[in-house]
């Protein structure tokens, strides 16, 4: 691992947190697909923090999360909320605005 | 939909949360359905977010219960602030594990939505929160805001329904408010998920006063009152009208208290009237219904007992300067700390919030007698119906706590009237009745006065002439000469004629 990718470990770019109730379906998929976009997208720029609030449920309050999964990213700023399983990856990049927003009608042409 | 749990069999009645709000425990005979949800609905404004933190707050303070205020609306700040307001300090409430206050905020502007989700967050909040400090009740205001923050309505309801029987599973007393919609309670139907009870509040304003009123439209398995109850947001909380007991079931004491004026005691059977009744004194003006008052008042104060007056005409010291001038000394009393005046304008507050203000002075100072002058003030702004009603829980809640009163009204009209009114048709409340009349008769203007009635009594049928002398009320003695009474001058001659040698 060279400097920089060291450097992208410790402050990365992308800092998400997922947060989850428990190993449930729901919270699994997420991941997987959280895993899976950043790969394709945001490699060796981004980290992913997991919390169970199942474990600490005290940490709900503090991003005040409703619904579960939630995808927070805390950097960059502003903050951004994905809730679901990240199952549609053009709309969890949207969300995270790694891509602006391009209609599928403009796409096609 | 599921049914609530049954009630226990051999307990026959369902538990109950006491909320500790004036009047609203008597209406719900007892308080909320203990260990189950409530739906409190209204409009914007009508106190239902008070009405929820005063619940959770004298359950704290007053029955041991811990409670969770999950607010979706107004932030904890706020919420702190306003209660300040009303002196309750929630921050030492927090601060002793009494009171866990979560503010739910949720910015549609900052949530995408991909895939599956479930609101299982809110739950561990909540979860978290009532685990913290043990809580047995739980508010949730305005729940319907996350109507507005998630697009996905249909799971929305599906993990409401599934929010209240967890609650509802845990045990939880719990009020739920809901924003009033157009032909619905609320604005989302909240009560098809909450159905066992349900409180509306409301706030109208009829002739620019401004009334909130309560009504328990649902309260199962329960018996209620199904009125719609006047209530006041004032400096001590939310207080429902009415304060008293909806029974008649207050002791009668046998004692017998003088009303101050000696002939008056004499025509009620020499003794006076019980403790603890009512006395109502009509006449047109300038009768000498406040001198009638007072010389009440000064009875009480000289057997050492307290007295509360409430002047609606008169200021304090007008009233001790004119007392004065009939030899009646109230400032003394005052002085002892025997006699407390309470003057206002009538038109300082609507009759509801005047009545809460007695309510409030006499449950302080807890007098022996009351006195208020007139009564026939209080109502001058309104042509409610609703003041009888509110009339009689004033009467009813006096004798409940044993206190002697006595009310003066104005009476319009011709003296030969005077039976057919007693100025706001509250006559048949009270125990003793005294019309005091001038009479115009060749030239000159007799004051009168008259037992119509008094229960429980033998008393006078006779109608007595009065002095308001130097020293008080007097009742003249009868003077039958021809076979009529006689009064006045007619009578001065007549005595003067008899006693010349």
């Amino acid at each position: 691992m060279n400097a920089a990718a060291r450097a992208a470990a410790t402050h990365p770019e992308w800092q998400l947190k997922l947060y989850v109730a428990g190993h449930t379906a729901k919270s699994m998929a997420a991941l997987d697909n959280l895993k899976h976009i950043c790969e394709t997208h945001l490699a060796g720029r981004y980290s992913i923090e997991v919390v169970d609030l199942l474990v600490n449920p005290q940490l709900a309050a503090g991003d005040q999360i409703l619904a579960v999964p939630t995808l927070v990213r805390k950097v960059p700023e502003p903050m951004r909320k994905i809730i679901g399983d990240l199952s549609n990856e053009e709309r969890v990049l949207v969300g995270l605005d790694v891509r602006p927003y391009v209609p599928s009608f403009a796409r096609a042409r | 939909m599921k049914k609530p749990t049954p009630v226990d069999a051999p307990d026959r009645l369902l538990p109950k949360a006491p909320t500790g709000i004036a009047g609203l425990d008597e209406i719900t005979e007892g308080g909320l359905p203990r260990g189950r949800p409530t739906l409190v609905c209204g409009a914007a404004g009508c106190g239902k977010t008070m009405l929820a933190a005063e619940f959770l707050v004298n359950g704290a303070l007053q029955h041991g219960e811990p409670g969770v205020f999950m607010s979706f609306e107004e932030s904890s700040d706020d919420l702190v602030a306003n209660m300040r307001s009303l002196g309750y300090d929630l921050d030492v409430l927090q601060a002793e594990g009494k009171l866990v206050i979560d503010q739910v905020k949720i910015e549609r502007s900052e949530i995408e939505e991909t895939g599956e989700y479930d609101l299982e967050g809110m739950f561990i909040r909540l979860d978290h929160a009532i685990r913290r400090i043990g809580a047995k009740r739980v508010v949730l205001d305005t729940i319907e805001a996350l109507f507005s923050g998630l697009p996905n309505q249909a799971l929305l309801r599906a993990e409401l329904r599934r929010l209240f029987h967890w609650l509802k599973d845990r045990g939880m007393t719990a009020i739920v408010t809901g924003e009033r919609g157009e032909n619905t309670l609320t604005r989302y139907g909240l009560e098809e998920y909450v159905a066992d009870c349900v409180l509306l509040l409301d706030h109208r304003i009829v002739d620019q006063v401004s009334t909130r009123r309560l009504r328990v439209v649902k309260y199962r398995g329960s018996a209620h009152g199904t009125n719609e109850y006047p209530f006041l947001i004032g400096t001590n909380g939310l207080s429902v009208l009415p304060i008293t007991s909806l029974r008649l079931d207050h002791q009668a004491s046998g004692e017998r208290v003088s009303t101050g004026v000696r002939g008056l005691d004499g025509m009620l059977g020499g003794q006076g009237v019980f403790r603890g009744s009512s006395v109502l004194i009509s006449g047109t003006a300038g009768t000498g219904k406040s001198s009638v008052g007072a010389s009440f008042v000064d009875a009480v104060c000289g057997r050492g007992e307290k007295a509360v007056l409430f002047a609606y005409e008169e200021s304090e010291s007008q009233l001790i300067r004119n007392m004065k001038s009939i030899g009646i000394d109230l400032g003394r009393w005052r002085a002892l700390g025997l006699l407390e005046i309470h003057a206002s304008r009538p038109t300082l507050h609507g009759l509801e919030q005047h009545l809460v203000a007695m309510y409030d002075i006499v449950r302080a100072s807890k007098p022996d007698a009351v006195v208020i002058d007139p009564i026939s003030n209080l109502v001058m702004s309104q042509a409610d119906s609703s003041l009888q009603a509110t009339l009689i829980r004033l009467i009813d809640f006096l004798k409940q706590e044993g206190v002697t009163s006595l009310f003066t009204t104005l009476t319009h009209g011709p003296v030969t009237d005077v039976f057919d009114s007693s100025g706001v048709g509250v006559s048949s409340l009270m125990d003793s009745w005294i019309v005091l009349a001038n009479l115009e008769f060749n030239g000159e203007r007799t004051r009168t006065l008259q037992v119509v009635k008094s229960r429980g009594m033998p008393h006078s049928n006779q109608v007595r002439e009065f002095l308001l002398s130097d020293h008080g009320v007097e009742l003249v003695d009868v003077f039958v000469a021809d076979q009529r009474v006689l009064t006045g001058s007619t009578r001065k001659l007549r005595e003067a004629l008899e006693a010349r040698p």
